[in-house]
């Protein structure tokens, strides 16, 4: 039973500063469906997202929506709402101090004798609700409701605004497994009526719970459309890597087998954060590279982050080499020899009005306290170092370290948690955003320093550079810690059956 | 003609240009209206000239800035109770040496005592307000709302709604000067805290910490720096400022006069830190700018009244300023200005 | 589904203002019983010497709703009384073109700083503090000495006294019967409330104004206009400040330099006790009405009680200030736990 599309967009490109964002891109919806896009860092999604929505232009290609005469452009969200396009951001877009009624009808209240008829505002808003199943009490302010209805009142309002095409960008983040069910059955009721909606996400269960289609995009081109039934999870993690799955083969790892024989440095039992990575156990040993794999929002750097206290787990203990720990925030985590170079360098890691040297010498001071100030001798030497050692490019010890380029921020960063000599050293990404001979550098380095006794936990997008440094792999899906591969189990096969789950082949 | 523009460009790129080039501004200008201006002699063995006495009387301004510099750095807040945090100290001093009374014509008791109790009122006032903004995390400039309209209710409640006069020589030096030393005493005093909190910047981990939490507070805790200390730091060590130059002010007019001691000195303070080529947002920031800034608000304040504008009227001229100059550091006005250029480049183009 | 109605936090905020005016009252006249504080004159009084007050407390409440702040409006007070002042009795311009002046000169001055506040995105902080300065230095600017307002239209104005009949009169005294009475400042005052907190609950605008205040990025994403509504709430409170400087000017009959010192923090002081949210968003003009009444009765309190210096005053307002941001964001914090 084929529906009618209700949205066509056909070879879509755009173009930033220096990268291709979109490639010839196709994309279709139809009435009554609901349509999964997915894809890894840097695929496009949000941009594709973002041009149909008026938010971005694009270059070429043409986009059509069912009742409108000939190819459209969206100059703006206020366009696309007009024409049947609204979206329901992660960050829900309304306002707390409002009532739920306000909320749905600010901007288009009903009005008598010139004033704003609250009467009718809150009756419309019952009905309206009413319809989508949800009772609640519409005069009372937004922010008296969970996360959860909070959205479902974005969606009632997206959805009385303009009807045929709904975006959900990445709802279920901040929802427990209640919430989503909810949603679901809201998402379910809305396509019975015939709206189209597309579903960013990244959380695989749910996408094979709830969608008909699903649409692939890798580095800004597209991979495939596919009907869900007939995609099996791996090769659904197989094409969102860019990968091949070869059932038959079987790719053995050549190169010694590490003997893992040293003492434990990290005993993690129970550790978990609400909302973000469910409660998990992890062992690290001395000298060992354990790297995390998943798919983008799967719970890696989330895992990460609760070990390191940046964001301070809420259950479970932690054990450093043998003594408990408790993590109240990263400082505790540092003296305790924890290091963790984030993700996202630009929010998180780099001070950027700050020099080169102070950037690099930051950590160090932080742990040996305020009162024991590293000389400017000391200071130059370490720099000048690191300098050396990580073959950073920069003009002077005492440039600003924004004029560096990404490459060698990144560098920078990394030698600045290096230089605290950590136990245990976290790197999320640490490679995004190199140059090709600085991340083989930086691979054999961290081989290097785990030869020397450094305990290293490795994240990254790049299945090849993790099987090229890590002797064992934890296994994360849709905010949990799913499984663990030893060495004699790594290969990219594996690596993708594990993040597919249980139901491989289905 | 490429080569003078590249000198140019080169100039107002340094950090220090705008406060230094306003600084010149300012004491060209007042040379063109008083001749004698730079001229300096000595009378009763004191250095005097008119710009002896702007460099003087900036020193209350001077030492207000040092603290104000670290509250907006830190946290892109301002202290607006700096002015009424004076007075307070000032009244607590002249308490405790008139020993209660109104007038006195000898220390009731110990000068120290009175300089102590003025820094520890100006400490309290300083925690105060950084356990608002810090802890509680309450708008820095809501929070030092509180104080800035109940300081100087507090100061006339502690002088018994009168002006406290202290009548005693060796109390007057501290304003005035030491005998046997040619500069003024409130010069040196200014000097002294800039000198300290240079020291303190440079040789403790201090001002790369206000740095790091103004510029990134995330980043900032993620690498183990404990930014609610820090914060709260710099309101206190900004109370200590103005307990200091509540001394300096007081020691002027040998009184503690709760209405007029700091009055409208916060704005001073807070255009000195601008002018001085700091963000008002916060992060990096430079001591030596907020010093210039101070001398350059004073030596304004001097062409002014040259020109015969009374001090009720300055504030206008004051006011211009800061709207000046934190328009310029808008980035909504640097990007209507792109726009604006692409516009005409467009223009251009097609014609 | 049963409709379950909780008191949220901000209701709660304004309930326990409410209830301590009536408190502080209470005592006032238990208190100062003999000395005739329960004489309905005292409770008249509070707004006949507040008229200003309120309609700037007013103003005040709708800035802070949008998120925003103004810490000018003492010295626009001040501005205005001399302009008044000078206008009237040293250029002999009559009262009728001169209050038209003025409020035109509070629509500029606002729309000065709203254009700075919303379009230059600047600190609202920052601007309103120049604007008082500015505004102050103004003031000095026109006289140094006092003017004293002559105007025989004006002089009627502030003398036309309005007899209460209806709430019965005392014989005084001299044996003339005496009523309770109130003047038109008050009349004027408790219209702009109402206007006002009309305009908050009934406009596109009014609302566009909480909705900013809550969360201007929301407001932003849902189509609604934020420069343009930031802008004219400044627009309105300046005209607002003009109108009650015209209402204080009737209470002092002069324009001199050093008025309406620190009216500001009692207008913000109003608000905040009046359960305005320091944050933004959440704010009620009758709430502000209370926070002016018990600013109003502290004062009454201090000149029955005689002996205290007036900056008791201050330092009471002051001190509730502080109280009621702590337990402003003390709930705050409380709210972002249950989530």
């Amino acid at each position: 039973m084929q529906k009618e599309v209700v949205l066509s967009m056909r070879n879509i490109s755009k173009t930033f500063p220096g990268v291709r964002a979109l490639d010839h891109v196709d994309f279709t919806l139809r009435q009554g469906e609901i349509h999964a896009l997915m894809g890894e860092n840097g695929a496009g999604k949000s941009t594709l997202i973002k041009v149909l929505t008026g938010v971005e232009e694009f270059e070429s290609g043409e986009i059509r929506i069912a009742g409108a005469e000939g190819a459209i452009i969206n100059h703006s969200p206020q366009e696309a709402g007009e024409h049947g396009i609204s979206t329901v951001y992660q960050e829900v877009n309304l306002c707390p101090n409002l009532s739920v009624a306000e909320n749905l009808f600010i901007g288009r209240e009903p009005k008598r004798a010139g004033m704003i008829d609250w009467k009718t505002m809150n009756q419309k808003a019952r009905d309206l609700l009413d319809s989508l199943d949800i009772q609640i009490d519409v005069a009372m302010a937004v922010e008296n409701y969970s996360i959860a209805l909070q959205q479902m009142i974005a969606i009632a309002r997206a959805v009385d605004m303009s009807a045929k095409v709904l975006i959900l960008d990445e709802p279920t983040s901040s929802l427990d497994e209640n919430e989503v069910g909810k949603l679901f059955g809201l998402m379910g009721r809305l396509r019975a009526e015939g709206v189209g909606i597309i579903f960013v996400t990244h959380f695989l269960e749910q996408v094979y719970a709830v969608c008909d289609r699903i649409t692939v995009l890798r580095n800004g081109a597209l991979v495939g459309e596919y009907e869900i039934e007939k995609l099996p999870r791996v090769q659904l993690v197989a094409k969102m890597m860019g990968k091949d799955f070869d059932d038959l083969e079987a790719i053995k790892k050549t190169g010694e087998s590490r003997e893992q024989t040293g003492e434990v440095v990290i005993d993690a039992r129970g550790i978990g954060h609400q909302g973000t990575i469910k409660p998990f156990d992890l062992e690290v040993r001395k000298g060992e590279v354990i790297g995390l794999t998943g798919l983008l929002g799967s719970g890696r750097s989330e895992l990460a982050r609760s070990l390191y206290g940046a964001d301070k787990a809420d259950s479970g203990e932690l054990k450093v080499n043998g003594k408990a720990v408790s993590v109240n925030s990263p400082l505790d985590a540092m003296m305790a020899g924890m290091a963790y170079l984030p993700e996202n360098r630009k929010e998180e890691g780099i001070i950027n009005d700050l020099s080169v040297r102070e950037n690099l010498i930051l950590a160090l001071q932080a742990k040996k306290g305020m009162f024991h100030l590293l000389s400017r001798k000391e200071q130059e030497e370490f720099t000048d170092k690191y300098i050396q050692l990580l073959q950073i490019k920069t003009a002077d010890r005492e440039t600003p370290i924004r004029q560096l380029s990404g490459g060698n921020q990144q560098k920078v960063i990394l030698g600045r948690w290096l230089l605290t000599q950590p136990d245990f050293l976290i790197l999320d990404e640490p490679t995004r955003g190199i140059d090709v001979g600085t991340k083989t550098e930086i691979q054999k380095l961290v081989v290097k320093l785990a030869g020397e006794g450094m305990s290293v936990m490795f994240i990254s997008s790049e299945i090849e550079e993790m099987l090229r440094t890590c002797s064992r792999m934890a296994v994360l899906r849709d905010g949990q810690k799913v499984g663990e591969l030893r060495e004699e189990e790594l290969n990219q096969n594996n690596i993708m059956k594990a993040i597919a789950g249980g139901e491989a082949n289905e | 003609m490429s080569k003078i523009s590249s000198v140019v460009k080169k100039l107002t790129s340094y950090r220090l240009f705008l406060p230094i080039f306003c600084l010149i501004l300012v004491l060209l200008s007042n040379l063109i209206k008083t001749p004698a201006f730079f001229e300096v002699s000595i009378k009763n063995g004191v250095l005097y000239g008119y710009i002896i006495d702007v460099i003087n009387r900036a020193s209350d301004l001077v030492i207000l800035a040092v603290g104000m510099t670290f509250v907006i750095a830190v946290s892109g807040g301002t202290d607006i109770s700096v002015g009424a945090v004076m007075s307070v100290a000032a009244a607590v001093c002249c308490y405790i040496l008139a020993g209660g009374q109104q007038s006195v014509n000898e220390f009731q008791n110990p000068y120290i005592l009175g300089v102590l109790a003025a820094m520890a009122a100006g400490v309290l006032c300083g925690c105060f307000n950084g356990f608002l903004v810090a802890k509680m995390k309450i708008q820095p400039m809501v929070a030092t709302l509180i104080l800035f309209t109940a300081g100087r209710g507090i100061a006339q409640l502690v002088t018994k709604g009168q002006i406290t006069y202290i009548r005693v020589e060796s109390y007057k030096m501290l304003g005035a000067s030491i005998p046997g030393i040619p500069i003024p005493t409130p010069v040196f005093v200014a000097f002294l805290v800039v000198a300290i909190t240079y020291v303190l910047i440079k040789k403790t981990t201090l001002g790369m910490y206000v740095q790091s939490v103004g510029i990134n507070p995330r980043a900032s805790r993620l690498l183990g720096i404990k930014s609610t200390w820090i914060i709260f730091l710099s309101y206190a060590f900004c109370g200590i400022c103005a307990g200091i130059a509540g001394l300096v002010a007081s020691s002027r007019i040998y009184s503690a006069d709760a209405n007029n001691i700091g009055l409208n000195l916060e704005l001073d303070a807070i255009l000195a830190v601008a002018l001085g080529g700091n963000n008002l947002g916060g992060g990096k920031f430079s001591l030596l700018g907020s010093v210039i800034g101070a001398y350059t608000i004073q030596a304004l304040s001097t062409t002014l009244y040259a020109m015969s504008v009374s001090p009720d009227q300055l504030p206008v001229y004051k006011a211009i300023v800061v709207v000046v100059i934190v328009s310029l550091q808008s980035p909504e006005l640097k990007k209507m200005w792109k726009k604006l250029s692409a516009g005409r480049a467009v223009g251009k183009e097609v014609a | 589904m049963k409709k379950k109605r909780n008191i949220d936090g901000n209701t709660f905020l304004l309930m326990i203002t409410i209830v301590l005016f009536f408190v502080m009252y209470l005592i006032g006249i238990l208190v100062f019983k003999d000395k005739g504080f329960a004489k309905p004159q005292v409770f008249l009084n509070l707004f006949i010497s507040n008229a200003g007050l309120i309609v700037i407390a007013a103003g005040m409440t709708m800035v802070m709703i949008a998120g925003g702040i103004d810490i000018s409006v003492g010295s626009v007070v001040a501005l205005t009384c001399m302009l008044l002042a000078w206008m009237m009795d040293v250029k002999g311009i009559g009262a009728v073109p001169a209050l038209i002046l003025v409020l035109i000169m509070g629509l500029v001055f606002g729309l000065a700083q709203g254009y700075l506040i919303a379009y230059l995105k600047v600190q609202p902080f920052i601007v309103t503090l120049a604007g008082m300065f500015f505004a102050r230095g103004m003031t000095a600017m026109i006289s140094q000495e006092m003017i004293s307002v002559k105007n025989t239209t004006f002089q009627s104005w502030a003398k036309a006294k309005i007899n209460l009949t209806f709430l019965g009169g005392t014989v005084n005294k001299k044996g003339v019967m005496t009523y309770p009475f109130i003047y038109p400042g008050v009349l004027i005052a408790l219209a702009v409330l109402v206007i006002v907190f009309v305009m908050l609950k009934f406009t596109k605008f009014g609302r566009t104004i909480y909705a900013v205040g809550g969360n201007e990025q929301s407001a932003l994403m849902m189509g609604l206009n934020v420069k343009r509504t930031k802008l004219l709430v400044y627009v309105a409170n300046g005209f607002l400040c003009a109108l009650g400087g015209f209402l204080f000017c009737l209470n002092t009959c002069a324009g001199f330099v050093e008025q309406a010192k620190g009216f500001e923090m009692e207008a913000i002081a109003s608000a905040v006790i009046g359960g305005t949210l320091l944050t933004g968003g959440v704010g009620n003009v009758f709430g502000s009405l209370f926070g002016v009444l018990i600013k109003g009765t502290i004062e009454t309190f201090i000149t029955f009680q005689g002996t205290l210096s007036s900056w008791w005053t201050k330092i009471t307002i002051a001190a509730l200030l502080a109280f009621f941001i702590i337990l402003q964001s003390l709930f705050a914090k409380a709210k972002g736990k249950k989530k």
